[in-house]
């Protein structure tokens, strides 16, 4: 019954709202603050200013992996739903951004490296991180039993986090055993102040689509326990 | 001697299935009938110059061990589905990571038999000749074998009992299988090439590393898992 009360009371506040309106307006600060300031690659010229979304969305997809990470491991440990639906919750947003990762990164290596598509380790790694998390959200889809879609996707999302250093190292070795990648050039000290507050505006947004995302998912667990209850009679 | 009971009864289960499987013989040949079919497949596509074949050897095997591995993991589970069985598998005594340690036995003779089949035909159809090294070829196969099966079975747990089955488990289980597929076609083709980079070394350590990780993490997560 406790548990049922828990779930009924599910969170809503204004302020986050409030907090949602100031990341996209730090998030457009940040873009316009970059794009006016950097000066144009002596290289790529004004391409570079993909970099303010590929890198950030890159490194925010990694945050929110490592939630999923955490609260799969938390809800294997202590088993309350809350921290099943926030998992859920960042997996949503982690593979949101992986996608971005992907589609910037093409865009910006079709011009840069004359493909679409290189079989870089890193490159590699994030699409099959993308696999797996699809993966993760088609289980999601597919099992309608609450505790079993919540126990599963821990033991999956889990699983899919331990596999990424081994992907990544697997691929490396793919690559380098044959024929070695050039490593990307480093950084001037011009472009790191517009990637680091873009990169802050981004986690502020990942923040607010995870909220949310995990409101929207105690939502719906609320419909679903009024039906339930309807079903057997009650109130 | 907690650890003697628990070694019985994953060799009761792993017989059980084994028995089961050994009695109707249709999924094992069909699965096997099955792998030789996608390696024809891959001789048409690939083929038919002998160089071009040789070099896609190591991959055409495996793909073909994966494609019909994959029908196997989710039958282990579902004979016991159809006949009502897992529920009193796991109404009796003892530690529920040894329903795991049988399946996973089991699938792992069920697979190496099939993979047997599929080297034999594939060393046939794709004229690979047999390098002196064929021991370490022999340990890379079972190594990438056992990172087949254990996340495999592990997984089918899961998608045999869903609605989309068929279509879930490859979804779950290809991208989580990257490293055992690069690591197993890599080495191979190293040996079978006479290992003149001395990789293969360093994919088998991959492998062994791979299958330490993911058969504890299974045995760990599986009591989970099999209860919801």
């Amino acid at each position: 019954m406790n548990e049922t009360a828990d779930t009924m009371n599910v969170p809503r506040s204004r302020a986050w709202t409030l907090f949602g309106v100031f990341a996209f307006v730090a998030l457009i600060a940040a873009q316009v603050h970059a794009v006016l300031t950097s000066p144009a690659d002596r290289d790529m010229g004004h391409l570079q200013k993909i970099l303010y979304v590929h890198v950030p969305a890159a490194w925010i997809m990694s945050l929110a992996f490592l939630v999923v990470f955490v609260f799969s491991i938390r809800y294997m440990w202590r088993g309350q739903e809350k921290d099943d639906l926030l998992a859920a919750a960042a997996a949503e947003v982690g593979a949101t951004f992986n996608g971005l990762t992907l589609v910037l990164g093409m865009i910006w290596g079709k011009p840069a490296w004359g493909a679409w598509w290189v079989w870089d380790p890193r490159v590699t790694t994030t699409l099959v991180l993308f696999m797996i998390f699809v993966g993760y959200l088609a289980l999601r889809s597919f099992v309608d039993d609450p505790e079993r879609r919540a126990q599963w996707s821990a033991a999956v999302g889990a699983f899919g986090a331990i596999n990424v250093p081994i992907v990544y190292m697997s691929v490396r070795w793919w690559r380098t055993l044959h024929q070695i990648q050039s490593s990307p050039s480093t950084m001037d000290s011009a472009y790191v102040l517009g990637l680091r507050t873009n990169a802050i505006a981004f986690m502020l947004i990942m923040i607010y689509f995870i909220r949310r995302r995990y409101e929207l998912a105690r939502l719906r667990r609320a419909t679903e326990l009024i039906a339930d209850a309807a079903a057997l009679g009650g109130t | 001697m907690a650890w003697r009971e628990d070694w019985r009864r994953v060799r009761v289960i792993a017989w059980k299935d084994i028995t089961t499987e050994r009695r109707s013989k249709a999924g094992f040949n069909s699965v096997a009938a099955l792998a030789v079919t996608i390696l024809v497949l891959f001789g048409f596509a690939l083929g038919p110059e002998a160089q071009a074949l040789r070099d896609a050897a190591a991959g055409a095997v495996w793909l073909a061990a994966l494609f019909a591995g994959v029908l196997a993991f989710n039958r282990s589970f579902q004979v016991e589905l159809e006949s009502g069985a897992i529920e009193p598998l796991l109404l009796y005594p003892g530690s529920r990571w040894t329903i795991l340690a049988g399946k996973l036995l089991a699938n792992a003779l069920f697979v190496g038999l099939m993979l047997a089949i599929v080297v034999i035909v594939g060393v046939t159809l794709f004229q690979v000749t047999i390098p002196k090294a064929w021991p370490s070829l022999l340990g890379l196969f079972a190594l990438g074998a056992v990172g087949l099966v254990v996340l495999g079975t592990f997984y089918a747990a899961m998608s045999s009992r869903t609605r989309a089955r068929e279509v879930l488990l490859p979804l779950l289980l290809f991208p989580m299988l990257v490293p055992v597929l690069l690591a197993a076609i890599s080495g191979s083709k190293a040996l079978l090439t006479g290992d003149l980079m001395h990789e293969a070394g360093a994919w088998i350590r991959l492998l062994v590393a791979y299958d330490i990780v993911f058969v504890s993490a299974t045995l760990l997560a599986f009591e989970h898992v099999i209860e919801a």
